[in-house]
């Protein structure tokens, strides 16, 4: 991991749902069920079956089961999971394009689920946009014409869209290939331009889904800081959908883990790392370089009577990586203060055992 | 459910066996034989119910309707006529000559696919003026226009329609299913009884003809855009015209325009056909040709026609693949080519006003090449006849004694009883007991058909055109399997044959009625020597890329076990390729039955008569519609018996066809007479 990517994971905050007032999203209760006479189910002991069991029994399938959660503004919330776990659906859910079977979602003070077709339209045109893994971009259209769609269908003159399409062109890093069609890209350009189409109806949330997964390594990891760069400059609201766990911890402020529809966690990435909820998370996160993710908060110890004041002082939330080395060189532990308070000691061999368990691993 | 170990071919053997028996011992019972110009009480209700139909066509709004319709198409197609190839009095001369007609054409060609089909398309109408067939290719073009222009107005909604809906993508195709199943003959009835004769039938049969092609590729196409796309675009709140016009269309374009490539073909196959009904064209000449027998008369108009179907097939798929380019050439390209279009419009301008005024470019010059022409074919033609008439001779009985007879008089001279049950169980033999559902399908389909073969009355007629119809499909399969085997182990004969095949199946089958007429004469063997003519290129294409899909890594791991050329023929390529074949025999099966039908007017007699016989004279039109019926019936059972058969336990719908045009027809001694709907 380089340095700017510690960095950004030292700086990033926490912010749950309730750390700044109004949620930029709200999900309550949300459902979804395919299959027939689907909506007969929730609220019956059905409900509560197996995946595996509910389709047994009644040929439905469920892809997203009783889901709730907030996002706040300007943060970016992952959602994780293996395939077929339901996180695309989800997603998908959130504007409606697939019909969620029942709960609610509130977006930027708006009732989606009770939205009319004219609502849902303004609300796509104007408040979310979306990025998808297999572009999505129409191959008769110049990557210039495919990022100004979006302003097309709300009805802005060709040279106003064109001429904030180019302001976005540039933005991703496509100068040069705004006349070009999309099948004389390489699958990461084609990415940028469906993030440029994405950017260019300036929304204040935007939703991912798994947008880097057909990439190769190198090229998703450009992406992913691409995302990283904009996100510090544009300070949208993102939802992000992927089954990279690695991604996930290096782009979320906070991660959700499905399984078979359900959320197994919410949490943020130290909390994921440091303190799975169950077998599950805990063998997803089993390969995790701990010392990158967890933070001082969880190897520190209460502070001891006896304990030396000459060492290093940190906060709680430094990384145990980047605080590594500044401990290690000095003889006398470190000192963890948060406001001004010492609230705990990080003995050599407290880090120590993070950096060399996983060494060992 | 399952055969058990005994293989079906063993089944079917002892089904026929047994069947064999039967008939020796019963022949000639029961055999509901109805001859020539014999009518049941059901045929002479189906002619009064016509007559009342007509008697009272004023008070009848269907038929006033239609009748409307009938006279805005003869309007169209006469000032067409008058402005391009008939006299427009008191002109001696239609409006714009040929010189001017050809800068048209030119100039249009130039702008859909390139200055290279201008040439080539000008080249071409220049033939058609020195061969002094202007004014009969004219006609076609204009009947084949009309029909296509109708066809995109009524087809391109209806393929909008299946493209967006999977719930009228299902009830559609059933209706194109049978539609395509039809033979093109059949609904010459009806379209006569609602249109007349003349141009309007021409246009409205060669209508529906042309129809499904256009409705089947573009709604494919437009199903298969990319499903991500219009989920990309929808999540930016677009409407649903938005979507439709700025997302689905534009990406379907190519596919669209594949299709409207079949539809034009098709429609230029059945625009020829529609002579039969005195439709305007070239297909009057060859008709003609046909009932005096003269080859070179009836073959320059039919090399005229192959000469029309080239120009538009290949201005049509050129057109489909610039359209791509088109779309990507940046301004000055498109500058540059405004321009020249603009000065090529110039330059029709010019020669429509000299045809308007020299008469030499207002009347095509009079060669005399044609009837030369005509004479020199004939001469080569009875130089053929008389070296390998012989030899043909001995094919023609090879076959009539060794197959053709034989089989028919057991499935025609066996009481109906016996037939009808000998046919359910090769039935289910050649396509049930694969999965319940294909069994269920099998026999209700079958019942069904041969129910109301019965019910109609023509059950001796439909026997011999099943045999006829069997007899030309076997010899098919036999082509398509040796040429299909062969082009797919051999590239080399791939890229010679393959060509061929394409060219085969652009030229409007009619055409190569009259030489196939002129060698084997008026009987059932020229009907289904034409009929393999027709077939066998679909069959061998398909049978050729079903050999070539058995993957590579098996061929291999059978020529590592040491197998031969034969072996590996026999026990790996064919087998694994046993669901090409079934395909490859039901279409081939689908065109056979068409042009058998038609044949029955080259002797073959059975259905195909009946049903020329029903438009041709006003008191046989209740048995023609029964033949009609009848025909459609045998179709219908045969595909359904052949889509069961290529059921394996996953089932996949048989693939329809697609690229294919009409069916040649012949004459009939009696002449086409105009029925009263006109008069």
């Amino acid at each position: 991991m380089t340095t700017s990517d510690a960095e950004i994971l030292v700086n990033q905050s926490s912010p749950g749902p309730d750390a700044s007032g109004a949620a930029a999203l709200s999900v309550r209760g949300l459902w979804k069920i395919f299959g027939p006479r689907a909506d007969r189910i929730i609220g019956t002991p059905d409900a509560d079956l197996s995946r595996a069991d509910l389709k047994e029994k009644t040929g439905c399938v469920v892809g997203v089961k009783d889901v709730s959660f907030d996002v706040s503004p300007g943060e970016v919330f992952v959602v994780m999971g293996l395939s077929g776990s339901g996180k695309s659906t989800l997603v998908r859910c959130l504007t409606r394009l697939i019909e969620p079977t029942a709960g609610e979602v509130e977006l930027g003070g708006m009732d989606v689920t009770s939205a009319n077709a004219a609502g849902l339209r303004d609300l796509r045109r104007n408040q979310v946009s979306m990025v998808f893994q297999h572009f999505g971009l129409l191959p008769h259209r110049q990557v210039i014409d495919n990022i100004a769609y979006g302003l097309e269908i709300r009805g802005v003159g060709k040279k106003e869209r064109r001429a904030k399409a180019a302001e976005v062109v540039d933005l991703v890093g496509l100068t040069g290939y705004g006349s070009s069609y999309p099948d004389q890209l390489s699958g990461g350009m084609q990415q940028r331009v469906g993030l440029a189409r994405a950017l260019a109806g300036d929304p204040s949330m935007m939703l991912f889904d798994e947008p880097f997964s057909a990439l190769d390594p190198l090229i998703r990891r450009d992406m992913q800081n691409e995302v990283i760069r904009l996100q510090a400059e544009l300070k949208k609201t993102m939802v992000f959908i992927t089954h990279d766990l690695q991604e996930a911890l290096k782009l979320g402020d906070r991660i959700l883990i499905m399984r078979d529809g359900e959320i197994v966690q919410i949490g943020t990435p130290d909390e994921v790392v440091g303190a799975p909820a169950d077998d599950y998370v805990r063998d997803f996160t089993s390969d995790v370089p701990r010392s990158h993710v967890l933070t001082l908060k969880w190897v520190m110890r209460d502070p001891r009577p006896g304990d030396s004041s000459e060492g290093p002082v940190m906060t709680s939330d430094t990384i145990v990586r980047a605080a590594a080395q500044a401990a290690l060189a000095s003889d006398h532990p470190v000192r963890v203060i948060d406001d001004g308070k010492l609230v705990g000691i990080v003995d050599d061999d407290a880090i120590l055992r993070v950096v060399v368990a996983e060494e060992s691993a | 459910m399952s055969l058990g170990r005994i293989p079906r071919w063993a089944w079917a053997l002892v089904v026929v066996g047994l069947w064999v028996v039967v008939w020796a011992l019963t022949k000639g019972t029961d055999t509901l034989a109805l001859p020539g110009r014999e009518h049941t009480d059901l045929h002479n209700e189906l002619t009064g119910w016509r007559n009342d139909l007509i008697a009272g066509r004023d008070d009848n709004a269907l038929m006033q309707f239609t009748g409307q319709i009938a006279d805005a198409a003869l309007k169209s197609v006469d000032w067409l006529q008058r402005m391009l190839s008939r006299p427009n009095y008191p002109r001696p001369v239609p409006e714009i000559g040929w010189l001017g007609l050809l800068g048209i054409i030119m100039w249009i060609s130039h702008a859909v696919a390139g200055w290279k089909y201008a040439v080539l398309n000008g080249a071409i109408m220049f033939i058609a003026a020195v061969m002094g067939l202007w004014a009969d290719t004219v006609d076609t073009l204009i009947v084949t226009l009309l029909a296509v222009i109708c066809a995109v107005i009524i087809g391109m909604p209806i393929a909008v329609l299946i493209g967006t809906s999977d719930w009228a993508n299902r009830i559609i195709g059933i209706v194109l299913d049978l539609m395509q199943t039809m033979p093109t003959f059949v609904y010459l009835i009806p379209v006569v009884l609602f249109f007349g004769t003349g141009a309007p039938a021409a246009i409205v049969a060669t209508l529906i003809y042309a129809l499904p092609p256009l409705i089947r590729v573009a709604g494919f196409g437009i199903r298969q855009v990319s499903p991500t796309a219009i989920e990309a675009t929808d999540s930016m709140g677009q409407r649903a015209w938005q979507r439709l016009f700025k997302v689905q269309l534009p990406m379907a374009r190519r596919t669209i325009i594949v299709g409207l490539n079949q539809t034009t073909l098709a429609a230029l196959a059945m625009a020829v056909i529609a002579s039969y009904v005195n439709g305007p064209g070239l297909g009057r000449p060859v008709v003609d040709a046909l009932e005096i027998a003269d080859v070179g008369r009836g073959l320059v108009p039919g090399a005229m026609l192959v000469l029309l179907a080239i120009m538009l097939d290949r201005t049509t798929t050129a057109a489909s693949e610039r359209s791509e380019l088109l779309a990507r050439s940046g301004g000055g390209n498109r500058r540059h080519r405004w321009g020249s279009l603009a000065v090529g419009l110039v330059a029709v301008g010019v020669m429509i006003q000299m045809s308007r005024v020299y008469s030499w470019a207002a009347t095509y010059p009079s060669t005399g090449w044609s009837s030369d022409l005509a004479d020199g074919i004939n001469k080569v033609a009875s130089w053929v006849f008389s070296t390998f008439g012989d030899l043909t001779g001995a094919f023609k009985d090879l076959v009539t004694y060794g197959l053709l007879n034989p089989m028919q008089s057991v499935l025609a001279e066996s009481p109906w009883f016996v037939s009808g049950a000998a046919i359910l169980l090769l039935a289910l033999v050649v396509g049930g007991f694969r999965t319940t559902a294909t069994t269920a399908t099998v026999t209700a389909w079958t019942v069904l058909c041969l129910t109301g073969i019965w019910y109609l009355d023509l059950w001796h007629d439909a026997m011999i055109s099943l045999n006829m119809v069997l007899v030309a499909t076997l010899l098919t399969m036999i082509l398509a399997v040796i040429f299909g085997v062969w082009m797919a182990r051999r590239p080399r004969v791939d890229l010679m044959i393959r060509p061929l095949l394409d060219m085969g199946q652009t030229i409007p089958p009619f055409v190569y009625l009259v030489p196939v007429f002129y060698l084997f004469d008026q009987t059932r063997f020229t009907a289904i020597f034409a009929a393999i003519v027709y077939a066998a290129p679909v069959a061998i294409k398909l049978v050729a890329d079903g050999v070539r899909g058995v993957p590579e890594t098996t061929l291999e791991a059978g020529r590592s076990a040491g197998s031969t050329a034969w072996q590996e023929i026999t026990k790996v390529q064919l087998p694994m390729a046993s669901r090409s074949l079934v395909l490859a025999a039901n279409q081939g099966l689908l065109y056979v039955l068409s042009m058998v039908v038609i044949g029955g007017m080259v002797g073959a007699g059975a259905l195909g008569y009946d049903v020329v016989l029903g438009f041709s004279r006003f008191e046989e039109w209740g048995k023609g519609l029964a033949g009609g019926l009848s025909i459609v019936l045998l179709g219908i059972m045969l595909d359904r018996i052949f889509r069961a058969a290529a059921v394996t336990g996953s089932s996949t719908p048989v693939r329809r066809r697609t690229r294919r045009p009409a069916r040649a027809e012949e004459e009939s001694n009696d002449r086409v007479e105009p029925l009263a709907v006109t008069g």
